[in-house]
């Protein structure tokens, strides 16, 4: 396969990078454009919003109501994504034109903007959503409509629809490598599973108790609070009473700022690891309204982090913050995010096509050997091979990476044994 | 030997458990009292609450950032300084908001309703565009993270303390200025008999501004204090709004005692069940509890003869 | 109310007619079938609306929980689908195979009982009407006989709805948890994903619609109507001439609950899901703006208040995302301070002198007074 998926190493600031684009668009919309632009009637033969020069793409997010918090890093990082693109060249010689909808944190709304997306802008891809609820209020719109969605955070598995790309981890590759190495590295014995009260949490931590019991290990307690709850107390005390060697914590949104502030007030520290602390609900992003200071000598299981050392990920760093400013931080999901514009690329200039279907056809096998997590290959099940990684937090609101697996773990949506 | 725990690490916990269900207690009477004096002696209900109490949490935010970048020598003992700023930016906003939208709604207490949930909406949109839509972090001194250890296994939360304390000032406070000051006395007299009171002098509209203003700005403190155990984000206030008005509503409308009561009553309930349940059913069962009461005496534990 | 004819003076027939014409003719003539589809799901939250005008505009009640029964007729029908969109042979890669996915992925092995009965359609349509008018009667009972009323009973309605949320959230097992019911394919087995399905489902909801309104009419215009507004002016008046105040309210809202639990199902059908977004605080808050934005005295208004709050908070959220809350805020605000009867007021006061001095002829001299505002 010989498809380019190189990172533009042209300074990127948001001023000079639009610029940028432009200029390098117009270089190859005279140079380039001759000798290689298909035929618009022959890479869109369904329809869609491609033309000679363009092709039109949805971004799918909520910027406002409660997700918005979470969502935000996604948006910038496939605005991001696109801009590359569009500066190296754009796809088939078009350049990329976005259109973005707001979810507004709620899930008709998302299935409404999925289906004026598809029907009414006839949009060639979609990257969006992030809770598993707007997945699945979306996804009968994605498969009636036959539209393509790149989604991007980690979530429960049991999924595995053909108009779907899942760029983020499903559960068991995020659990299984995290819950073994806590027990190999850490000697850990006894976990306590703690998780705010929906699907993904539920989901995962019934995965976890199945690994942990197969270990012949021990799970000592369970629990789920309502989503935004914020009140810890009771729950510590009896992780106090227990004496798990392991917290397994999957809190999310605000609820997590309470529970890791509270933790801390209460007396249990967590770089003495005892017990020691693993999530993986907490990025990067989640760290920062929890305050670094409250999350340290946490461990998270997850594939990306900010601070992982390669290449791809010192330019990536570096662009995204000369787009979105030098505060801003990059999280799992943000990563996962920015995968997805470049792996539709490369599906579509394997395929040659837009059309869906086509896109569709080539996507299993697609490798990106630029992704900022290092190389991530699309499995036939349409969501990706890679590794796991165990970050250590520190203070200052990164993590440090303890440990990575040695082979890419394979999506497994629908694990044997732990139904 | 209880169970599987030894009687020592029993009472422990019990004495844990205990004070955790104490520092519910405080913060929910913290988040209820600034809607119960606007609730229980104007008749008016502020959907907007959970949003002046964020506005109290990021004004703190703001301090925290202040203080870090140009006297950090005074970090230690910025938060009072920060509770005293979240309360006067949310008693000011809560006169503004008085004189720009309340004032002109007393004789429409349903109409309140809406107007104020259009203001938080406006103002959760204001928090977004400013502050953006993650949430930021509020650093905190040290001191008042982390724990007291009492014998072996009792740890208090420093935090938690610090509530309990706040909201026995802020309790005391209130009572001393709804009972014991002449400022006091007016704004009951104005609840009790608005036109009466007017024709003895007072001036009932300058009341009641004020009496609202005293509202936000304890909710501006609460958003303030809750910044050491909760979330700061754009939407964050609506976490709270459910449990606010419950308290209030359980407590009988119109009765601050009532409101304590009522915030003690959920609480203890709460912790308990949470800790012999799951977390969601203890929320639930409590939940339940509370409406099946108030099916049986809607009027709440305390209140005032409600007659419409 | 004094009248002209049946039902309707002659002006409101007029309306009647124009809203017809707009909502069968008109608006499915004009646009596609994606938009139409959209606007059937906005004529859904129009049932919410009708049946808060006469509980809010004439009974002076305000019930911030009209979420919960739209949400109770929409789970009723959301169940009746996801039943027979699981056959076994459809949901055999389950552990059980012939149950909702969402309960499989929960480990429940077998169908609660209270799911059973939702195999049968007539069962069904019954609870729809049914099962939200019983709770409805339960809170209005223990309410309204003890007097309570006004602020009081609209925080207690938005307790319950905010119960009702976790509680759905909680039990996932059997409910869907915040997913909700999703995925639903078929009705008696004709498919309400395509086209034309979606066509006819318009026409049904639209005619129901204008059914309800002619019934909520009915209500009005009946004796119940006038005590009804004898008692939001006047209620000790009402119940010092003998009259059980409190039975009227139990009715009416009963009434309200089973009208908007229509507009729930319809809501089901055409757009396909059910989750718990529907029955909390934020989107009763938001029925009773549609009702207020249209004015709240106003059966006409309260669907052209639906339609048009909602048009413009899709075309709004496509343009200025960031922007549409502090229009949505305003617009709560504006309706409150200055447009307190909303459309149908500024039709009343501007439009309707304009078109009659234009146009006396066809108006006629059939002009209705308007009944007082509620203090």
């Amino acid at each position: 396969m010989s498809f380019d998926t190189r990172l533009p190493s042209i300074p990127l600031s948001r001023r000079t990078l639009l610029a940028g684009a432009a200029s390098i668009a117009m270089l190859s919309a005279t140079g380039a454009a001759l000798a290689q632009t298909p035929a618009t009637a022959t890479v869109n033969t369904t329809g869609l919003a491609v033309s000679d020069t363009t092709v039109k793409i949805g971004i799918l997010h909520s910027v406002t109501g409660t997700m918005a918090i979470s969502e935000t890093g996604s948006v910038q990082a496939e605005k991001l994504a696109i801009e590359q693109i569009n500066a190296s060249g754009g796809i088939l010689g078009r350049k990329i034109e976005v259109i973005q909808e707001d979810g507004g944190s709620d899930w008709p709304t998302f299935a409404e903007k999925a289906k004026k997306l598809l029907v009414e802008d006839r949009v060639a891809a979609v990257f969006g959503c992030w809770t598993s609820a707007s997945r699945k209020a979306v996804l009968p719109v994605f498969e009636q409509y036959n539209g393509m969605l790149y989604y991007p955070t980690f979530y429960e598995g049991l999924e595995e629809s053909p108009n779907v790309i899942y760029t983020g981890q499903e559960a068991t590759q995020q659990i299984i490598a995290g819950i073994d190495w806590v027990v190999k590295e850490k000697g850990a014995k006894s976990f306590y599973l703690l998780g705010s009260d929906y699907i993904w949490p539920r989901t995962s931590n019934k995965i976890a108790r199945k690994h942990i019991e197969k270990l012949g290990l021990e799970v000592v307690g369970e629990e789920y609070y309502p989503l935004g709850h914020t009140q810890f107390n009771s729950v510590i005390n009896k992780i106090k009473l227990k004496k798990p060697d392991v917290i397994y914590a999957i809190v999310v949104g605000g609820s997590n700022v309470a529970f890791y502030k509270q933790l801390k007030a209460a007396g249990i520290d967590m770089t003495k690891e005892k017990p020691l602390l693993l999530t993986i609900s907490v990025t990067e992003d989640e760290v920062l309204g929890i305050g670094g200071e409250n999350m340290v000598g946490a461990y998270a299981a997850m594939k990306y982090f900010q601070s992982l050392k390669n290449d791809n990920n010192t330019a990536f760093v570096s662009a995204f913050k000369k787009m979105w400013g030098d505060k801003i931080v990059i999280g799992d999901v943000t990563q996962a995010a920015y995968l997805g514009p470049w792996l539709w690329k490369a599906a579509v200039e394997k395929a040659g096509s837009f059309d869906i279907d086509k896109v569709r056809k080539a996507s299993p096998g697609i490798e990106l050997t630029t992704a900022p997590e290092g190389y991530v290959k699309i499995h036939e099940n349409h969501h990706l091979w890679s590794k796991t990684r165990i970050g250590h937090a520190r203070a200052d609101g990164q993590y440090d990476v303890v440990y990575e697996t040695k082979d890419f773990m394979e999506p497994d949506p629908f694990p044997e044994g732990y139904q | 030997m209880i169970g599987d725990y030894s009687y020592s690490e029993f009472f422990s916990i019990l004495a844990m458990q205990g004070f955790a269900g104490l520092i519910l207690f405080s913060v929910f009477v913290l988040m209820a009292l600034g809607l119960a004096i606007i609730f229980g002696q104007m008749g008016v209900i502020n959907m907007a609450h959970g949003e002046f109490m964020i506005l109290g949490a990021y004004v703190t935010y703001l301090c925290s950032v202040v203080v870090t970048d140009y006297v950090p020598f005074l970090f230690p003992v910025y938060f009072f300084v920060a509770m005293a700023l979240a309360f006067a930016a949310s008693f000011g906003l809560g006169v503004l908001v008085e004189w720009a939208l309340i004032r002109h709604l007393y004789r429409r207490p349903l109409d309140t309703l809406l107007a104020t949930w259009g203001l938080s909406l406006a103002l959760q949109q204001l928090y977004r565009s400013v502050f953006g839509a993650r949430e930021v972090g509020v650093t905190l001194p040290d001191w008042m993270m982390g724990s007291i250890s009492l014998g072996d296994a009792i740890e208090i939360p420093i935090n938690g303390l610090f509530v309990m304390g706040l909201t026995m000032i802020i309790a005391a406070a209130v009572y001393f200025i709804m009972f014991r000051s002449s400022w006091g006395k007016r704004v009951r007299a104005v609840v009790q008999n608005r036109v009466m009171a007017g024709a003895v002098g007072i001036n009932t509209k300058q009341v009641d501004r004020m009496t609202f203003g005293l509202g936000c700005g304890i909710a501006g403190i609460a958003g303030s204090a809750f910044t050491m155990i909760g979330s700061t984000g754009p939407t964050a206030g609506q976490l709270y709004i459910v449990d606010t008005f419950l308290v209030v509503v359980f407590g009988g409308a119109g009765s601050l005692i009532g409101t304590i009561a009522s915030a003690f009553t959920i609480s203890q309930a709460q912790s308990t069940l949470e800790f012999f349940l799951s977390g969601s059913m203890a929320k639930v069962l409590t939940l339940l509890t509370v409406v099946g009461i108030l099916m049986l005496r809607p009027q709440g534990l305390f209140s005032l003869n409600i007659r419409r | 109310m004094p009248t002209v004819g049946f039902l309707f003076s002659k002006k409101e027939w007029l309306y009647l007619a124009i809203l017809a014409a707009l909502l069968l003719i008109v608006l499915p003539a004009s646009v596609d079938i994606f938009r139409l589809n959209l606007i059937g799901k906005y004529l859904t939250y129009a049932f919410v609306a009708l049946g808060l005008v006469l509980l809010w505009g004439n009974g002076g009640i305000l019930s911030l929980g009209q979420g919960i029964f739209f949400g109770l007729g929409g789970y009723c029908m959301a169940m009746f689908l996801k039943l027979e969109a699981s056959t076994p042979e459809a949901t055999k890669i389950q552990s059980t195979p012939g149950i909702p996915d969402f309960m499989d992925w929960n480990q429940v092995t077998a169908l609660p009982f209270w799911w059973q009965p939702f195999h049968s359609f007539t069962f069904t349509l019954l609870a729809i009407i049914l099962v939200p008018s019983v709770f409805a009667f339960i809170i209005g009972a223990a309410m309204f006989k003890r007097r309570v009323g006004g602020v009081y009973f609209a925080i207690i309605t938005q307790a319950v709805a905010a119960i009702l949320t976790i509680l759905i959230i909680g039990q996932q097992g059997y409910t869907g948890g915040v997913n909700g019911i999703t995925d639903l394919r078929t009705l008696l087995g004709w498919d309400i994903r395509t086209d034309s399905a979606k066509l006819i489902l318009y026409f049904i909801n639209a005619g129901l619609l204008i059914g309800v309104l002619l019934l909520a009419q009915a209500v009005r215009m009946s004796k119940f109507g006038r005590l009804l507004i004898a008692m939001r002016d006047r209620e000790d008046r009402v119940r010092f001439s003998g009259y059980d105040v409190s039975n009227f309210k139990i009715f009416i809202f009963c009434l309200a609950a089973a009208i908007s639990a229509i507009g729930g199902a319809m809501f089901t059908l055409q757009v396909g899901f059910m989750s718990p977004s529907f029955v909390g605080i934020v989107p009763s808050i938001e029925m009773v703006i549609f009702a207020a934005v249209g004015g709240r005295l106003s059966l006409f208004g309260a669907i052209y208040g639906a339609l048009l709050v909602n048009a413009a908070k899709t075309t709004f959220s496509e343009s200025f995302p960031e922007l549409w809350l502090f229009a949505m805020g305003g617009l709560f605000i504006a309706v409150v301070m200055a447009f307190p009867f909303g459309l149908a007021g500024v039709v009343k006061d501007y439009v309707e002198p304009f078109v009659a001095r234009r146009l006396p002829v066809l108006l006629g001299r059939g002009r209705a007074p308007q009944p007082q505002a509620a203090q």
